[in-house]
């Protein structure tokens, strides 16, 4: 019996070595091209911002964060492995090294960036938590929801959030707590309760998607107020201010190509251009790319393969997807909005 | 008088209508008091109610043409939605012109399971089949696959060591150094391995592109997932619940501890554990697949419980069943090897299926790690935004599979249970 343990626990050993994989210690930049490919943690499935698709290829407003930063890096936008992480994972797995980046709707607070070790690069989407309401309640704005009955999500930001908000105002509610989405949409649509309370961009897409058949969208509103702040964006490690860096600006160069007006479709025609911006950031006066340790057409490859951050928008959760979520705050500076990007120079 | 018959002749008639065939079945048994008639009555409106708007949804205003969602809103079941995501579902995010090789992989791990069932088989021929079935699924499902110098010593290794405590005093001198010979190959190899006096070779078999495991997902995933994890721990407990009964204190204390630990967390945190605790301890740079991870974690859990089913199995034994081993002679590995456990296994065979059953369905519990199971990736094919609201369509449709499986499993035990107890049925 003895015997045969050691032979076991030997033969297990044996295996264990053999399979164990090393992965690259040092800088992630160096890590990352000398594999050939970004691990890119996403979420395991939110619409708009990260799904597998019919053809089981991820899509999504986070997942083009992560084809930009691949284009920049190696000039082809499929070079991501992309690794599924649910909420608990998803520090853990950035820690440990088993993915390079985030990009799954993480939202950024000071902890996060300080304590848990990680730098956030920049915001994808402004999120904020909002009111959605039957219209035939009347109702116009969140301060008169005082004794209403509110559909939250349980032991989320957005239950504590719901709390203190209540308070603040000196009114009063009564939760109904409910964990699966699919059940607090029904018992929504179903009027067990009068509010429904989540991020605003979910909001939009349960508005938009899952209104039981003799109502519409217009039987229902989305309150102007927003409660909190949720501003959703990709995270790195600390280690490699290089690799944030790239990170960075693969957002920044989005944004900044759809203030300038260069899209998927009208970027080579662009490279002619004569505006000594345009040039900068396309690269034909080279430079930038250089700056940041990426080949000079970075910025080509990201709007070439990707899109800007505006063509994006418009086809994972904007108005050219089912979700028709506003542009809001997430709009350019330019039109109100918040995106904002530095120059590129 | 010629009315009457002739004594001897006298005609049988038969019963009355309302007392034969399906009549005479329902008043029997349906509206034998007016009590029950009633109960009747009101079951079989209640159950038509139910039936009726149920084939009204899933049969009669039901959608199979749909192109998008809000074409299938406000009518009956939307299958359209199934039409369009069987692929996702069944082989989740695996690179959609390669989805042939999940299939096969599939057939594959199926046809193994079927023989496996298979009585006649239980003999060498397992190891045939499970060699030859794995070595087909797991070259269709990664494509390519590297076996290393060191797995060849530990097999040899193994096969070495099990012959030659299993065989002892039974086998003859050649055969006896034939095992000899092979685990003393496989132990110097490995320890030069070790050393770094032996080289890295190994085996690379490459006909397609390689895929990752991180790419896998749906009935593949389920499927080995739960077999390899039984497949493995099956032996595991077989070991752990022989070290339960052991008469060394150490061996003892320890699986006892082990069982008793891994049943008394449930299998998320064991889960968890493996997926976000696990790197934390790792030194950094090295980290292990997590599909690989998500599998030992059950294999550990389904171990410990397998064990216990065992362990009772092993206490119905008649002690006169040890004692005449040993008069025989044999040692501890032929005495367990050759008597104890084939009877004792025959025993647990309807409590083991039952185990089984729970551990094909438990494997779903690994979306919480982001492991894209059959449920998980049906569950993707629900947050498309483009065919959003649809859950009862999906969830019916992972169920109907489910229920495929785990009824043909509980169908076939119930066929094996009367099989085995052949010789002991009156």
């Amino acid at each position: 019996m003895r015997k045969v343990m050691m032979v076991a626990t030997a033969g297990i050993a044996a295996v264990v070595l053999g399979t164990a994989g090393t992965a690259y210690a040092g800088k992630e930049l160096d890590a990352i091209k000398a594999r050939g490919q970004l691990l890119c943690g996403v979420g395991t499935g939110t619409a708009g911002f990260h799904l597998a698709n019919t053809q089981g290829k991820w899509v999504g407003l986070n997942v083009d964060v992560c084809r930009a930063v691949s284009a920049a890096i190696f000039g082809d936008a499929d070079k991501v492995k992309y690794v599924p992480l649910t909420s608990q994972q998803r520090f853990t797995a950035l820690q440990s090294g088993e993915v390079d980046m985030l990009s799954n709707n993480t939202t950024w607070t000071l902890t996060r960036d300080t304590a848990l070790g990680f730098d956030f690069t920049g915001v994808t989407y402004y999120d904020g938590q909002g009111f959605m309401v039957p219209k035939k309640l009347g109702v116009k704005n969140a301060k008169e929801l005082n004794g209403a009955t509110v559909c939250v999500a349980p032991g989320t930001t957005t239950e504590l959030n719901l709390a203190d908000y209540f308070r603040a105002n000196k009114m009063t509610f009564k939760p109904v707590v409910i964990e699966k989405v699919d059940e607090i949409r029904s018992a929504f649509f179903s009027g067990r309760c009068d509010v429904y309370t989540t991020d605003a961009s979910s909001l939009a897409a349960t508005r938009a998607a899952n209104v039981p058949a003799p109502l519409t969208i217009e039987d229902f509103v989305i309150l102007p107020e927003i409660i909190s702040k949720e501003p959703l964006g990709p995270v790195v490690r600390h280690g490699d201010s290089q690799f944030a860096d790239i990170v960075r600006w693969a957002l920044f160069a989005m944004v900044e190509a759809e203030e300038y007006g260069i899209t998927s479709k009208n970027v080579d025609e662009m490279l002619k251009s004569d505006n000594p911006t345009i040039k900068r950031i396309l690269g034909t006066t080279p430079g930038m790319g250089k700056a940041l340790g990426v080949a000079d057409n970075w910025v080509y490859q990201i709007i070439k393969q990707v899109g800007n951050y505006g063509e994006s928008f418009d086809r994972n959760v904007g108005p050219g997807s089912p979700l028709k979520i506003e542009r809001g705050q997430n709009a350019l500076w330019t039109k109100g909005g918040l995106q904002y990007a530095p120059p590129i120079r | 008088m010629t009315d009457s018959l002739p004594t001897g002749e006298r005609r049988q008639l038969a019963p009355p209508l309302v007392e034969r065939g399906a009549l005479g079945w329902m008043r029997r048994n349906l509206f034998s008091s007016w009590v029950n008639g009633i109960i009747t009555v009101v079951l079989v409106v209640f159950v038509g109610s139910i039936l009726s708007s149920f084939l009204e949804w899933a049969v009669f205003t039901a959608n199979i043409t749909a192109e998008t969602g809000s074409e299938c809103h406000g009518q009956g079941a939307c299958w359209a939605l199934i039409i369009e995501k069987y692929r996702l579902i069944f082989f989740g995010t695996f690179p959609y012109e390669q989805q042939w090789r999940p299939l096969v992989a599939s057939i594959t791990l199926l046809a193994m399971l079927v023989l496996t069932s298979d009585r006649r088989m239980w003999n060498w021929r397992l190891l045939v089949i499970w060699t030859v079935g794995s070595f087909i699924t797991f070259l269709m499902m990664f494509g390519q696959i590297h076996l290393p110098i060191s797995l060849f010593l530990a097999i040899a290794l193994l096969v070495g060591g099990i012959g030659m405590s299993l065989r002892k005093a039974i086998a003859d001198t050649g055969e006896m150094n034939a095992y000899r010979f092979l685990a003393a190959i496989g132990l110097i190899g490995l320890a030069l391995r070790i050393a770094g006096v032996l080289p890295a070779w190994s085996l690379d078999i490459e006909p397609l592109s390689y895929v990752e495991t991180g790419l896998w997902g749906g009935i593949p995933v389920t499927l080995i997932l739960a077999s390899y994890g039984l497949v493995f721990a099956f032996p595991y407990g077989i070991l752990l619940a022989l070290g339960r009964r052991s008469d060394l204190p150490l061996i003892r204390a320890l699986c006892v501890g082990f069982i008793e630990l891994i049943r008394g967390v449930p299998l998320i945190s064991l889960l968890i554990m493996a997926s976000v605790m696990l790197p934390l301890f790792l030194p950094s740079g090295v980290t292990f697949d997590k599909f690989l991870r998500a599998q030992v974690a059950i294999i550990l859990f389904a171990g410990a419980y397998i064990a216990e089913v065992i362990r009772g199995g092993l206490q119905s034994l008649p002690k006169g069943q040890y004692e005449a081993a040993e008069a025989l002679g044999f040692n501890y590995v032929q005495k367990t090897a050759l008597i104890i456990l084939p009877q004792a296994l025959r025993v647990v065979i309807p409590p083991l299926i039952n185990t089984f059953l729970g551990f094909f369905k438990d494997t779903s519990l690994v979306l919480i790690i982001g492991i894209f199971d059959f449920l998980n990736t049906a569950n993707q094919a629900l947050v498309d935004p483009n065919w959003a609201g649809f859950p009862a369509e999906i969830y019916m449709f992972a169920a109907l599979i489910y229920f495929i499986f785990c009824y043909s499993v509980s169908r076939y035990s119930k066929h094996l249970e009367v099989e085995l107890n052949r010789g002991t049925r009156r």
